[in-house]
């Protein structure tokens, strides 16, 4: 019941906030408020609600992982990019046949973001830099490196953007109605992490640790081992999203493409909103990308800037950070 | 390759980081994590463009980024120490809202997607004896000394400290640690206020999307590479900055452009890596 309680009182002030908003730009807070769902849910906009929410969901579960323990992982976007162009390596230059390299660059997504978000692990371990900080940092070179990847020695030649060739017909993910199959292994990865978290001993001393690291920690958690695999399978969850992307529509990798509509922090936010229980975090992720879904409906019936939504997002979670303290403290009293 | 451009192209590169930097020792040094850097520098980009374009005049729209970051920072002060809620969870979300209520504004305000320029903008202009350099920038080097002296030289700055390293301690010898906290989230909103200010009216005049790009970030690890000390912060944004420019430099003889922007970052985690091994040899085994 708190829990309903919890969520329900930030999402009630948030929309009262946007309410107002929208009565300061001169727009019907219903009018715009109807729109976006019926822009997130309606016939023609169901499609695209799925479209972005694979890739949300996906970086959410990603991120969601280590912060089951009480880690931050603030390099997603280093780790799904870096995913994608070595899935994208894999499906152009290794030979063989179709589906085998569509499994293979999958596999090359995965390793490529579980080693890189590893680093980021062994910084913390090894040399004392703070995941928040080794994740983050690490994450602009790949970034970097990636982009140089699409505009020399991987560029599409008969193109002016940064982007690569595309991958030839037999090694892609085939779509159904707008949407990737990619999102049957999404759903598998977040099937997977919420067995994981609810049956088995490594969950279990996951959730330990991000209730009590202290506790953990004497109840012999070995957690620079804990923070190395947790890092792991988040950045690997990470790459397979960025190698989904490759391999789906359209069919190559185009810098910027997987940045600009922060999937990574969007799913950050999913992820905390849900304190990454698996469903919760699958939960919240659909609700944004719905937001965001809607909100470019809503752009085109009412003239108000999609970047509500946005504000909508960041809003509702300030909230729940603020009410969840309030929560927290009347639980400690009583 | 390094000569006196290098470094005046350094210093425009590290005042904005500079600034937010000095915000986020601050309240490092009183016990409050501030990860929300980069909106308050960004909301600070806004307030300076709006106010200036408003007004014609450059110096309102400073006054105009300090009052908006200040209340921005708002959001940590009240979630963080009067709610009690996470500040790490409020640091990332209220960043996030920034880039949403910058682009909301830009487009319900200017009428225009992606970025906002105008003749009509009125820049910081340039000051003082080194070519290319507003007054601002210059402000930024007067605020290291000034607050080291606060910090570790002034009552004030005892007691701020105090807050940070024993709250309890504090609080029983009748320091107010939520007025201190209040204080310096808000005093590092006016930083940001300012090194946003810079950003947007320095060296360029315009507002973009998302311009801070990082900066506000680069700036919580000059804090921690800096220990949370306003000259070791500003070594640490000195870094950044040579690293920004030098890259520049590298991209005129024909290094990609791609290499050299990853640089900064490199060079910072190298730097955090040197400096810890360092400190750990420096302790007794």
């Amino acid at each position: 019941m708190t829990r309903v309680r919890l969520i329900a009182v930030p999402v009630v002030a948030a929309l009262v906030l946007g309410a107002i908003l929208l009565l300061a730009t001169g727009t019907d807070p219903l009018a715009a408020y109807g729109a976006i769902v019926s822009g997130a849910f309606g016939p023609d906009g169901i499609g695209d609600t799925l479209a972005y929410a694979v890739p949300v969901a996906g970086m959410a579960t990603a991120l969601a992982i280590p912060l089951r323990a009480g880690m931050v992982n603030l390099g997603g976007e280093g780790q799904l990019v870096l995913g994608a162009i070595s899935a994208l390596a894999v499906g152009l230059y290794v030979p063989g046949p179709g589906p085998v390299k569509v499994v293979l660059a999958l596999l090359a997504g995965v390793l490529a973001g579980a080693a890189y978000a590893a680093l980021a692990a062994v910084c913390e371990n090894r040399l004392g830099v703070p995941l928040l900080i080794s994740t983050l940092l690490l994450s602009y070179p790949a970034m970097s490196l990636a982009g140089y990847l699409v505009r020399f020695p991987v560029k599409d030649a008969g193109s002016s953007l940064p982007q690569s060739p595309q991958l030839p017909e037999g090694t892609r993910l085939p779509e159904l109605d707008g949407v990737t199959t990619g999102i049957f292994l999404v759903v598998a990865v977040i099937a997977v992490y919420a067995v994981i978290d609810a049956r088995t001993p490594a969950g279990f001393e996951t959730k330990v640790t991000g209730w009590a690291p202290r506790f953990a920690e004497y109840a012999g958690i070995d957690r620079p081992k804990l923070t190395v695999r947790l890092l792991a399978a988040s950045g690997g969850t990470a790459g397979l999203v960025g190698a989904i992307a490759v391999l789906g529509f359209p069919y190559r990798f185009i810098d910027g493409a997987l940045i600009t509509p922060q999937y990574t922090w969007i799913g950050l936010l999913a992820a905390l909103l849900a304190e990454a229980s698996p469903l919760g975090t699958l939960l919240a992720a659909v609700f944004f990308a719905a937001l965001t879904s809607g909100g470019f409906a809503m752009e085109r019936a009412t003239q108000v800037p999609r970047e509500l939504t946005a504000v909508l997002q960041a809003v509702l979670i300030i909230f729940l950070a603020a009410t969840s303290g309030v929560f927290k403290r009347k639980a400690g009293r009583a | 390759m390094i000569d006196a451009s290098l470094f005046s192209s350094a210093l425009t590169a590290l005042t904005p980081i500079l600034f937010a930097a000095l915000a986020g020792a601050l309240c490092q040094r009183a016990g409050v994590f501030n990860i929300s850097l980069e909106g308050s520098l960004l909301v600070g980009c806004f307030g300076a463009v709006a106010g200036s374009w408003y007004t014609g005049s450059a110096w309102v729209g400073v006054v105009v980024a300090v009052i908006a970051a200040t209340a921005y920072s708002l959001i940590l002060a009240i979630g963080s120490i009067t709610f009690d809620g996470d500040p790490i969870v409020l640091g990332v979300a209220s960043n996030l809202l920034a880039v949403g209520l910058t682009s909301f504004l830009i487009r319900t305000v200017f009428g225009t997607e992606g970025s906002f320029s105008d003749p009509m903008l009125r820049g910081l202009g340039q000051f003082g004896p080194i070519p290319g350099q507003s007054l601002l920038v210059y402000l930024s080097w007067l605020a290291v000394p000034a607050l080291a002296v606060l910090l570790y030289r002034h009552p004030w700055g005892l007691r701020l400290r105090g807050v940070g390293e024993r709250p309890e301690a504090a609080s029983s010898l009748g320091v107010n640690v939520t007025k201190y906290r209040y204080g310096v989230i808000l005093a590092g909103g006016a930083l940001c206020g300012l090194g946003g200010a810079q950003l947007a009216l320095g060296s360029v005049t315009l507002f973009a999307e998302n311009m801070t790009a990082g900066r506000g970030w680069i700036a919580v690890v000059a804090v921690m590479l800096g220990r949370a000390h306003p000259l070791g912060v500003l070594l640490a944004a000195l870094l950044f900055g040579l690293a920004e420019a030098f890259g520049f430099r590298l991209q005129g003889i024909g290094l990609p452009q791609q290499a050299t922007d990853a640089a900064p970052y490199v060079v910072t985690l190298v730097a955090l890596f040197l400096s810890n091994i360092k400190r750990k040899k420096g302790q007794p085994a």
